[in-house]
């Protein structure tokens, strides 16, 4: 196969990725959180039980009237969307989905790139709160700035205990040295690294940025049409990373049960979904921190739980 | 954070275990427009009107609490053959009811002393018009058609009072055939 050829597999695979699973993902907290609020949710759009919700607010987000406040920092406020999703779509770049190269792109330093890449989502959070020219948009991009700024210590300090114990920055090379027993010996870490990730992408219960009932939407306010929609879906597609990033460090990837050279995309897959509803069952179970109660959850519990899990790793590293 | 009782966390696992039991038993939403919903059988969705049976006596216009029924009629002469005189009667000209106004209470059908008036289980019959809720007897009279028939009555209870005469007219059958007021056991009941 020619390299241009393999390049132009490899992105598309990637982007139909990008495309897709967010949506899956979507409609699934549509109907989750629907039947654990005791009710259906969409059940009209597409005809069987709604499957097609998001497509038509796609649609319906593209009619509406794209409108740039007056007052509002015009190109950064246009930019700050894009800022938004492109990190992502940069990250599921480099995550692997299978064994013997079924991945965009192999990167040695892939969990380096990965967490550096996801830092770059408090930039669009503060460019759209401050070009928004907005008060309710300011006040919820200084408490994203916080909150990303604050978690993002636990966050990589998880990670370096995978890492660690791996040797290796590889997502891959972490894969395939991950063991069974790795899930008890690295379970504080993946707990951090879990709440952490459901932090870093501003889900409940860590959405005060966005805080539809005191901030009316945060950083979200000005925006209508695509560029909301772009908000939106980089929301969804923030999931699909947290819960990605979570299955290649913590839970063994493509390893599973019986076939892991055939069916390792598979493996990888279910667990990115059951991931993923665990985050939307957290979103549906309990309600939103209060701003010193985030802050006290990452200094207080999350960052020096991490520390210990690296002193525990580091030991169990040099004990075998 | 004040949280007393037993291991820490166990309020957030409550919390995951109340989700996820909603989340796998049935739901009671009621898909209404496309699955018709299951009523109590005797629900009160509108009046419907027999006007066969209809004397317009006015009861149910005069009992109505926030006057909502309209009633017009004339009076006819029937010519029975064989009578001294013409008789007359009512003919109901108009009944309607503005269901604009109409409070369901059911005043009127509880009052009616000849079952002219009926609870209808229908319900849709929303208008565009808040005009259009006027009903005239036409249209009351189709709802009829989807009036329950009456509840079987109490097996335990007295019997009812037509009942209970027509078993006496049966163990006296001497006594006589026509209803004239009189000297009988039949005319206790409509001389009170």
């Amino acid at each position: 196969m020619p390299t241009w050829l393999e390049l132009v597999v490899r992105v598309g695979g990637v982007l139909v990725a990008f495309l897709t699973l967010p949506l899956v993902v979507g409609q699934a907290e549509h109907k989750v959180m629907a039947h654990m609020q005791g009710r259906l949710g969409p059940m009209y759009a597409g005809g069987f039980h709604g499957w097609a919700q998001l497509i038509a607010d796609g649609v319906k987000f593209v009619q509406k009237e794209d409108i740039t406040p007056r007052e509002a920092d015009r190109p950064v406020f246009r930019l700050a969307p894009v800022v938004a999703l492109v990190p992502y779509l940069l990250v599921l770049l480099v995550i692997p989905l299978g064994p013997d190269d079924l991945v965009g792109q192999p990167l040695d330093i892939g969990l380096f790139f990965v967490l550096a890449v996801v830092g770059v989502g408090v930039v669009a959070v503060l460019m759209s709160a401050w070009a928004s020219a907005n008060k309710y948009s300011l006040l919820g991009g200084l408490r994203g700035a916080a909150q990303l700024l604050g978690y993002e210590l636990p966050l990589v300090l998880a990670a370096a205990s995978v890492a660690m114990a791996a040797g290796t920055l590889s997502l891959g090379g972490i894969v395939e040295a991950w063991r069974p027993w790795w899930l008890l010996w690295q379970a504080p870490a993946m707990i951090v690294f879990f709440v952490a990730g459901l932090a870093e992408i501003r889900r409940p219960p860590f959405d005060m940025p966005v805080a539809d009932s005191e901030l009316v939407f945060g950083y979200m306010t000005e925006y209508t049409g695509l560029r909301f929609a772009f908000f939106l879906l980089a929301e969804y597609v923030g999931i699909v990373v947290i819960a990605a990033l979570t299955t290649v460090l913590f839970l063994g990837g493509w390893q599973g049960p019986f076939a892991d050279a055939q069916l390792g995309w598979l493996w990888t897959l279910v667990k990115v979904f059951a991931v993923s509803f665990v985050i939307i069952w957290l979103r549906v179970s309990y309600p939103r921190l209060r701003e010193d109660q985030l802050q006290r959850l990452c200094w207080l519990v999350l960052v020096p739980v991490a520390l210990a899990q690296l002193v525990l790793t580091a030991a169990v590293r040099l004990a075998l | 954070m004040s949280e007393r009782s037993g291991l820490p966390g166990t309020g957030l696992v409550k919390g995951l275990a109340v989700t996820l039991k909603t989340m796998t038993s049935r739901s009671t939403t009621q898909q209404y427009p496309d699955v018709a919903p299951e009523l109590p059988p005797r629900s009160r969705g509108v009046i419907a009107l027999l006007a066969e049976n209809c004397t317009v006596c006015m009861l149910c216009a005069r009992e109505c609490p926030d006057w909502c029924i309209y009633i017009d009629s004339h009076k006819e002469e029937v010519a029975v053959p064989g009578a001294a005189r013409p008789r007359q009667r009512n003919v109901l000209d108009r009944f309607d009811i503005d269901f604009s106004l109409c409070m369901y209470c059911g005043i009127c059908v509880e009052v009616c002393p000849f079952d002219a008036l009926y609870w209808s289980p229908e319900f849709e019959y929303a208008e565009y018009d808040i005009k259009d809720l006027l009903h005239d007897k036409d249209h009351l009279g189709q709802w009829m058609g989807s009036v329950p028939p009456p509840p079987a009555h109490d097996r335990n209870g007295e019997p009812a009072k037509e009942e209970a005469t027509a078993a006496r007219k049966a163990a006296a059958p001497t006594s006589s055939a026509v209803a004239r007021p009189g000297p009988g056991p039949a005319a206790d009941g409509s001389a009170t």
